[in-house]
């Protein structure tokens, strides 16, 4: 297809090593400082004197002028001839060539290896709440492994009447329990806590992802060993894998039943780059705290300051003090569509679709704001809505064709309302990475194309 | 809590508390008891209080061979290397030590934070080394290397003295003298629980205000124009049906074209990708430990490889069997065992000028 300047579409250019330079990063600290300050009311003035745009329908759906639409008319291959047979790629489905655009990806400069790295999830083409387990987001620290179930082993020890060993077998015989919940990295966001720095939603919030995970509460182990509970105030997890990973995991949650010793992810086994065959489901805490490859944990009275707890994953306060153990992702929401990077068609009526989640519980609710936050209305909450897990909400727009700034706001069932940028900022500084669940403003131009921005 | 779990707790804790039994009876047949040799071989984990620390020791001098052989080719000799990981080592001062407080992590300005700047307990060097390092070997390093890799680390901080022999004895003691010991605080409310005493409730309160919340919105930060296609073409990261399409970021935008125009630009033809046999063989035979497509890691990119041998898959075939230093830097690259196959593949893969 060609463009009206003439230009072939399509082209695929390879992203670049480095996304910002320095001198990039100035510009956009500097222009977020001086300038740009006046862009909205301009842009909505120019709208206001200016002729309002012809509703060009290049990608629409035309009354045809005379006959029809090809695309009824002549019969197409796939309703004329034999199609495929069954049980096709091995036995295994895979989505539609038309579905390639869909993948996790890697944001361009974010680290030097891949096996220390990050992908992230596609927001943008996501339905519903669960995440496809091809398209979960990735956070690896030293490579993924495929581990052989049958010679993968989990111990219990430390504050145990006896320390025990159990294989995936014995695991998967013990009652299970099958449970929806999002994990989202300490890290989702963190690049935008000075400005914006990304383009689009799956950079901005693509680590978090929603699973039914399926396996047996942590607490039911525990007790088969005879965990001292009443003394043993803290848990270590530790995976099986060349960094393995460990974290100190909060007892309330073991002895509320939560935290999970899971093998299922949506209905099969997880995936390998998820933990396969085991990995710890702590619902509402950082993904960090999820080990996988999980091979041990052990019941202490003290907790036990791990790479990922006492050099990363800490929250830097302006006065230069460390947040240690700061665990709970709290209450946080964005838009899916219409997001960064995407172009609406057309004016008209849009379904403003997003994800809303909370750390402490249930959404109660989400409100969405198409003006950049002066004036809100109440989304609608799609079932189900599950504690711990992604809840996608849903509402009407009509858009007139003029500059707008869409942004969401969610409140969870504790009361605790999603914080704007300034509010965030006020309490933290910009410099504390982790934990960023700042309001996200998506601004629609005129020309229908979305941009990433923050507002004052 | 249901009733059922009320008595499994009850169990729980009447065992914890010397009750006879040594085994639930709850789900018999699950689980056996763990042998000492395999606790031992597990259970691994130093805490802050140096529970877990077996006992050795190392030297500053035989720290500083170590990692100049295992450590320097990704931290840097002084451990102040930000080309594969966070720089380790910088950033701290004497008076830090005194204070236990890194005053560098108080500016706004200063660029970057270190792990020496940022942790505060000594087990957690010791911990981590140990279980996790080298990053293509880890847990091969034995105790008393360990305590010697520290040992060195410490030293480039002046934590401690360039004579030191670290210890499982004098361990606390170093711990006095870590540069940001009483940088932690626990006085948040992401925790859950009581463990820590935190404050137990969030530090931001919006309110859900519905009507004239704000004045009007300004734009106050916005990617420039020339970062549009920093992430590649945006058009190529959507889906090609639904109420929008990506925008084509390969070309300039075009402010001033009408809706419905621009959204043209973004139609793409989709192409079945077949990935190169050779992609899976660079990650099996763990060449992307050392080796990236674009930029260097370790050793050169696959691009430049490319670059420099267009055509020979011969040679490189030897080079990969062989190993070598000198073409590309000091940093020899080990002779590799894959199979004959594998490493042809992979030759004729760079030959061809290395295509993801």
């Amino acid at each position: 297809m060609k463009t009206p300047d003439g230009i072939q579409s399509g082209r695929v250019q390879k992203a670049p090593e480095n996304f910002l330079d320095r001198d990039g990063i100035s510009t956009v600290i500097a222009e977020s400082k001086a300038g740009r300050r006046n862009f909205i009311r301009s842009a909505f003035a120019a709208a206001a004197a200016g002729a309002a745009a012809p509703m060009a329908l290049a990608q629409g759906n035309p009354v045809p002028t005379e006959g029809g639409d090809p695309n009824i008319l002549n019969l197409p291959e796939h309703a004329t001839g034999l199609g495929q047979g069954v049980a096709a790629n091995n036995g295994y489905g895979v989505p539609s060539k038309f579905e390639s655009n869909v993948q996790r990806r890697q944001s361009p400069g974010l680290t030097q290896t891949t096996q220390a790295s990050v992908s992230f999830a596609p927001l943008q083409s996501l339905f519903g709440i669960v995440t496809p387990s091809g398209l979960h987001f990735e956070r690896h620290h030293q490579g993924w492994w495929d581990i052989d179930p049958s010679k993968h082993r989990f111990m219990i020890n430390g504050m145990v009447k006896t320390p025990k060993v159990f294989t995936m077998d014995e695991i998967m015989r013990l009652p299970s329990v099958s449970r929806f919940h999002f994990i989202e990295c300490g890290a989702n966001t963190a690049v935008e806590w000075g400005n914006v720095a990304v383009p689009t939603v799956q950079y901005t919030h693509g680590m978090v992802s929603c699973s039914e995970f399926t396996g047996v509460p942590l607490i039911t182990l525990l007790e088969i060993a005879g965990a001292d509970l009443k003394n043993g105030k803290f848990v270590l997890a530790e995976g099986g894998d060349g960094s393995s990973m460990t974290r100190t995991i909060p007892m309330s949650l073991i002895l509320s039943g939560e935290v999970l010793v899971a093998y299922g992810q949506n209905g099969e086994m997880l995936r390998p780059e998820n933990g396969y065959p085991l990995r710890l489901i702590v619902p509402g805490i950082q993904g960090v705290s999820w080990v996988k490859y999980l091979r041990r944990v052990e019941v202490g009275d003290k907790p036990y300051a791990a790479k990922d707890e006492a050099v990363h994953y800490m929250d830097l306060m302006p006065d230069g003090q460390h947040r240690q153990y700061t665990n709970i992702q709290e209450c946080k929401s964005v838009v899916t569509t219409p997001s960064g990077g995407q172009v609406l068609l057309d004016k008209g009526f849009y379904n403003i679709t997003g994800l809303a989640w909370s750390g402490r519980g249930k959404v109660a609710k989400v409100d969405v704001s198409v003006d950049g936050g002066r004036n809100w209305r109440q989304a609608r909450l799609e079932t189900p809505v599950l504690s711990k897990a992604l809840t996608r909400f849903n509402i009407d727009w009509v858009w007139d064709g003029k500059p707008a700034i869409i942004q969401s706001r969610a409140t969870d069932e504790t009361g605790f309302v999603q914080p704007t940028y300034k509010h965030l900022r006020a309490a933290r500084g910009t410099r504390s990475i982790y934990h960023n669940n700042a309001i996200q403003s998506w601004l629609v131009q005129e020309n229908g194309e979305v941009k990433n921005v923050q507002v004052s | 809590m249901s009733k059922f779990r009320k008595v499994i707790l009850t169990a729980a804790l009447l065992a914890a508390a010397g009750w006879a039994s040594a085994q639930s009876t709850a789900y018999p047949g699950v689980g056996r008891p763990a042998t000492a040799k395999e606790i031992a071989a597990w259970d691994i984990d130093v805490r802050p209080d140096f529970k877990g620390l077996p006992a050795g020791s190392g030297s500053v001098a035989q720290g500083q061979d170590l990692w100049e052989a295992k450590c320097a080719h990704c931290h840097g000799v002084f451990g102040e290397s930000n080309e594969v990981f966070s720089p380790l080592i910088g950033g701290t001062t004497n008076d830090d030590i005194k204070t236990g407080n890194v005053a560098n992590l108080k500016r706004a300005d200063f660029p970057g934070r270190t792990t020496i700047m940022k942790v505060a307990t000594v087990s957690t060097l010791w911990d981590y080394i140990n279980r996790a390092m080298p990053w293509t070997a880890p847990k091969s390093l034995k105790p008393d290397e360990v305590y010697a890799v520290t040992a060195y680390l410490l030293s480039l901080a002046n934590v401690v003295p360039e004579n030191f022999v670290l210890t499982d004895k004098n361990i606390a003691e170093v711990q006095k003298r870590m540069p940001n010991r009483n940088g932690m605080t626990t006085k948040h409310g992401m925790w859950p629980g009581k463990e820590f005493n935190g404050t137990g409730k969030p530090d931001t309160a919006n309110v859900a205000c519905m009507k004239n919340c704000v004045p009007e919105a300004n734009v106050a930060s916005m990617l420039p124009d020339y970062a549009r296609n920093a992430h590649g073409n945006l058009a190529d990261q959507n889906r090609l049906v639904g109420q929008q399409h990506g925008a084509n970021t390969a070309v300039p935008e075009n402010k001033s074209a009408p809706v419905g125009s621009a959204a043209a630009l973004a139609v793409t033809k989709p192409v079945a990708k077949v990935a190169d046999p050779a992609l899976a063989l660079l990650n099996k035979h763990t060449c992307t430990a050392c080796h990236a497509q674009n930029t260097k890691v370790v050793g050169p990119s696959f691009n430049d490889i490319a670059k420099k041998y267009p055509g020979k898959a011969e040679y490189l075939a030897g080079k990969i069997k062989s190993g070598g230093s000198g073409v590309w830097g000091a940093i020899p690259m080990p002779a590799q065992t894959a199979p004959e196959a594998d490493i042809k593949t992979i030759a004729n893969w760079l030959a061809a000028g290395a295509a993801k």
